[in-house]
C-alpha cells in the first residue's frame, strides 16, 4: 500500500477500518432501533416542543402584549434569541463550506451533522421576526412582491428587510448544500433496505448511482457552493449586525459590529456543534469517527473566536473611554454597572474567561470539560446578545425614557419551546439520516485512517525499513493522490 | 425506474487502486467504458477516464449575474422610477444601501440554479429512480462497465478476459 505515512498527524479514523466497516457503522444509526437514550430524549424533546406550540399559539392568539416589551424596550427576549439562534447557525455553514476550502480533513466526521444543526437553528431563528411582527399572518408583506397598494415596495435601504433576504437565502443555500451531500448517503442507505425504507430512501436518494461523471460534478458543485457559503455566512451575520450598528444609539451604533458579531457567531456555534457531538458519538457509539482529533480541533477554533470576541469587548471599553463621548461612556458604564449588571458579569465570565482554560491541551481534549465548557459558552452568548439588546435599549440618550424589562412566561416559554423544535428535529434527523458524511469518511480512510498515518505506523514502518522515523511525510511510492481534501 | 435499454457488462473491484489501473489499462487497449461507479469520489479517475472538466461553474456564474443583475436593477427602478420615497435623508439611488440585497440575491440565483442543473444534467431528480448494476457500488465495491448492447459476441468475450485479468470479481451483463 503506498499511502503516503506521516509520522505527526493523528489517524482522523480509528479501529482499522474498512469501507465496509464505515458503511455498517454509520448506517446503524438508521437501521437499527431507537436507543432507550434516544428515546428518552425524544420524549424531553417533544415535551419542549409541546411548550413551543403553545406559547406561539399564546401569542399569535393574544398578542403581543402577552411579552413585556414596552416602547423604550422594543427589542427583548424575541431579537436575543434570533441572534442567538442565528449565530449558532453559522458554525455548521463554516465546518462544511470554509474547511472545504481549506482542505481541512476532520470536517468529514462533524459536517453532516453541522450542516443540520444549521438548517434546524434557522428554522428556530427564523420564528422570532415572524412572531415579534404581531400580526403574523401579514408576515408576507416583508417580501416584494407586486400588489395592488401602489404597488408598494419594501424599502430595500433598511437593514431589517436585507434581514429577510440575507436569512431566506442563507436557509435555502444551507439546505441545498446539505441535502447535497446527503445525495450518495442517502444511496448508501436505499442499498442496504428492503421494503418501505428502500421505497423511502429511493425517494430520498434522487436516483444516485454513483457514477464517476456525477461525483465529478458533485465535487464541483459542493466546492462552488463552499465557495458561495463562506461570503454568505459572513454577509448574513454582518447584516444582522446592521440590524444594530446602523442605528444612532450609543453601544449599538459601532462599526465594531460585523467582525465581532461573525466571531460571535462562530464560537458560539461551535460550542453547539460540540454540545451535540459529544452526545451523538457516545449514543451512536461513532466515537472512532469523531475522534479527538475532531474535539480538540473544534476547541482550538473554540478558543481563537473566543479570544476574538473579548479582544472586541475590550476595544468596545477601551473606545469608550478614548472617545470622550460621555453617552458612549455612559452606555458602558450602564452595561457594567447597571440594573443589568449580572448578565453583563455572565457574559464576561462565560464568554472571555471559560474559553482561555482551552490554551491547555489536556483540557482539548478532555471529552467532559469540553461538553461543559460548550453550555458555557452558549450561556455566555445568549447573554452577549441580552447585553447588547435589552441593557442599551433600557438607558440611551433621555433619562425620562429609562425603563426595565425582564421576560414573561411567555417568551420564556417560547425560548425553551425553540430548544424542544430544535432537539426534535435534530433527533430525527439522527434516525432518518447518517449523521456522519458516510461517503466523504471513505474518501480519506486511506490518508487519515489509523492503519495509514499516525505515530504508531511510522513506528512500525520505520521498523520494516530499517531507518530512522523521518519528521515529516515521505515515502510516497509514486502515488499521485496530492492535494486531496 | 428509468430505463436506457442498454446491455451492460460489468465487472466489481474491491479497491480504488485496482479501479484505477484497470481503468488506465482498458485506455491503452482502446476499450470504450461505458462508465466506471464508485461508493465515493476516487481522486484521478477523472484523469484517467478522461473527462472532461464539467462546465458546472460557468453556469453558475451565469445564474449569480442574473441574480445580481435582477436584484440591482430592480431596486434600481423601485426607487428611482416606480416609487422613489425618501428614507432618512438618503439619495433616491442609493448605490451602498443597494448592495446586500444584490449580494444575496446574486448567491441565491446561483446555487438554486446550478443545484437545479446539476440534478438535470445527471438525470437526477426527487421520484427519480436510476437502474443500479450492483447495491454494494455504494457500500465498498467499484465498478467499470461497458455498453455491449451492439457488441459482438467476440468483443464481449474480449471485454470479460479483460475484466477478469484486471481483477475483477462476478463479471456479467445486465440489461438496464
Amino acid at each position: 500500500m503506498s499511502a503516503p505515512i506521516s509520522a505527526i498527524r493523528e489517524p482522523l479514523i480509528y479501529g482499522n477500518k474498512t469501507y465496509h466497516d464505515i458503511t455498517e457503522d454509520i448506517c446503524a444509526g438508521t437501521e437499527k432501533t431507537p436507543s432507550r437514550a434516544w428515546v428518552l430524549a425524544f420524549i424531553a424533546a417533544v415535551t419542549f416542543l409541546t411548550i413551543y406550540v403553545f406559547c406561539v399559539t399564546w401569542t399569535v392568539w393574544q398578542g403581543i402584549g402577552t411579552w413585556n416589551l414596552n416602547r423604550t424596550i422594543g427589542w427583548g427576549w424575541d431579537i436575543t434569541n434570533f441572534v442567538w439562534w442565528v449565530g449558532i447557525g453559522h458554525a455548521g455553514t463554516l465546518i462544511s463550506a470554509i474547511l472545504l476550502l481549506f482542505r481541512q480533513k476532520w470536517r468529514t466526521g462533524v459536517n453532516r451533522a453541522a450542516e443540520a444543526m444549521t438548517i434546524f437553528a434557522v428554522i428556530c431563528a427564523g420564528q422570532f421576526p415572524i412572531l415579534h411582527m404581531g400580526r403574523v399572518w401579514l408576515a408576507f408583506f416583508i417580501f416584494p412582491y407586486p400588489n395592488t397598494r401602489g404597488p408598494l415596495w419594501v424599502n430595500f435601504n433598511s437593514p431589517l428587510l436585507w434581514d429577510v433576504f440575507a436569512i431566506s437565502t442563507y436557509f435555502t443555500v444551507s439546505l441545498l448544500f446539505w441535502y447535497t451531500g446527503l445525495v450518495p448517503d442517502f444511496a448508501t442507505v436505499r442499498d442496504r433496505a428492503k421494503g418501505f425504507r428502500r421505497w423511502m430512501y429511493n425517494g430520498l436518494a434522487f436516483g444516485w448511482t454513483g457514477s464517476a461523471k456525477h461525483w465529478q460534478r458533485w465535487e464541483s458543485l459542493s466546492l462552488i457552493l463552499a465557495g458561495l457559503s463562506t461570503p454568505l455566512v459572513l454577509s448574513v451575520h454582518t447584516i444582522v449586525s446592521f440590524d444594530f450598528a446602523t442605528s444612532v444609539i450609543p453601544g449599538w451604533h459601532t462599526t465594531i459590529f460585523p467582525p465581532y458579531f461573525v466571531a460571535g457567531a462562530i464560537f458560539s456555534g461551535f460550542a453547539m456543534v460540540q454540545t451535540l457531538m459529544l452526545i451523538t458519538r457516545k449514543v451512536l457509539n461513532l466515537q472512532q469517527y469523531i475522534t479527538l482529533e475532531h474535539i480538540e480541533s473544534m476547541n482550538r477554533v473554540i478558543l481563537v473566536t473566543g479570544t476574538i470576541v473579548g479582544v472586541a469587548y475590550l476595544t468596545e471599553l477601551f473606545i469608550a473611554w478614548y472617545s470622550g463621548y460621555q453617552y458612549e461612556q455612559f452606555a458602558f458604564a450602564n452595561r457594567v454597572f447597571g440594573p443589568y449588571w449580572w448578565s453583563y458579569v455572565g457574559m464576561m465570565s462565560c464568554n472571555v474567561l471559560s474559553p482561555q482554560f482551552f490554551w491547555f491541551k489536556s483540557l482539548r481534549r478532555n471529552v467532559a470539560f469540553t461538553f461543559g465548557m460548550s453550555i458555557f459558552v452558549n450561556i455566555g452568548m445568549w447573554f452577549e446578545r441580552f447585553v447588547i439588546i435589552a441593557t442599551t435599549l433600557a438607558r440611551d440618550y433621555l433619562p425620562s425614557s429609562w425603563s426595565y424589562y425582564s421576560a414573561t412566561w411567555v417568551e420564556v416559554g417560547l425560548f425553551v419551546g425553540t430548544l424542544g423544535l430544535f432537539s426534535t428535529l435534530f433527533l430525527i434527523f439522527t434516525r432518518l439520516a447518517p449523521v456522519v458524511a458516510i461517503a466523504e469518511v471513505k474518501s480519506i480512510l486511506k490518508t487519515a485512517g489509523d492503519q495509514y498515518v499516525g505515530p504508531e505506523v511510522a513506528r512500525k514502518h520505520a521498523a520494516e525499513h530499517g531507518h530512522a522515523v523521518a519528521a515529516h511525510g515521505h515515502d510516497d511510492h509514486g502515488h499521485d493522490d496530492h492535494g486531496s481534501h | 425506474m428509468r430505463t436506457f435499454n442498454k446491455d451492460v457488462l460489468y465487472g466489481l473491484y474491491n479497491d480504488e487502486e485496482q479501479l484505477l489501473t484497470a481503468v488506465r489499462q482498458a485506455r491503452a487497449a482502446h476499450l470504450e467504458i461505458m462508465d466506471v461507479f464508485s461508493p465515493f469520489p476516487v481522486h484521478g479517475l477523472d484523469n484517467a477516464l478522461g473527462l472532461e472538466e464539467s462546465r458546472l461553474h460557468m453556469a453558475g456564474f451565469v445564474y449569480g449575474l442574473i441574480g445580481t443583475l435582477t436584484a440591482f436593477l430592480g431596486m434600481t427602478w423601485v426607487f428611482t422610477s416606480d416609487w422613489p420615497i425618501i428614507f432618512g435623508g438618503k439619495p433616491y439611488f442609493a448605490a451602498p444601501a443597494f448592495i446586500p440585497v444584490t449580494f444575496e440575491l446574486t448567491v441565491l440565483f446561483a446555487s438554486i440554479g446550478m443545484v437545479v442543473t446539476f440534478y438535470t444534467i445527471c438525470g437526477m431528480g426527487p421520484g427519480i429512480v436510476n437502474p443500479t448494476l450492483d447495491d454494494r457500488i455504494t457500500d465498498d465495491k467499484f465498478c467499470i462497465a461497458f455498453d455491449v448492447s451492439a457488441a459482438e459476441t467476440s468483443q464481449v468475450e474480449k471485454l470479460t478476459s479483460f475484466l477478469e485479468a484486471s481483477g475483477a470479481e462476478g463479471v456479467q451483463t445486465k440489461h438496464i
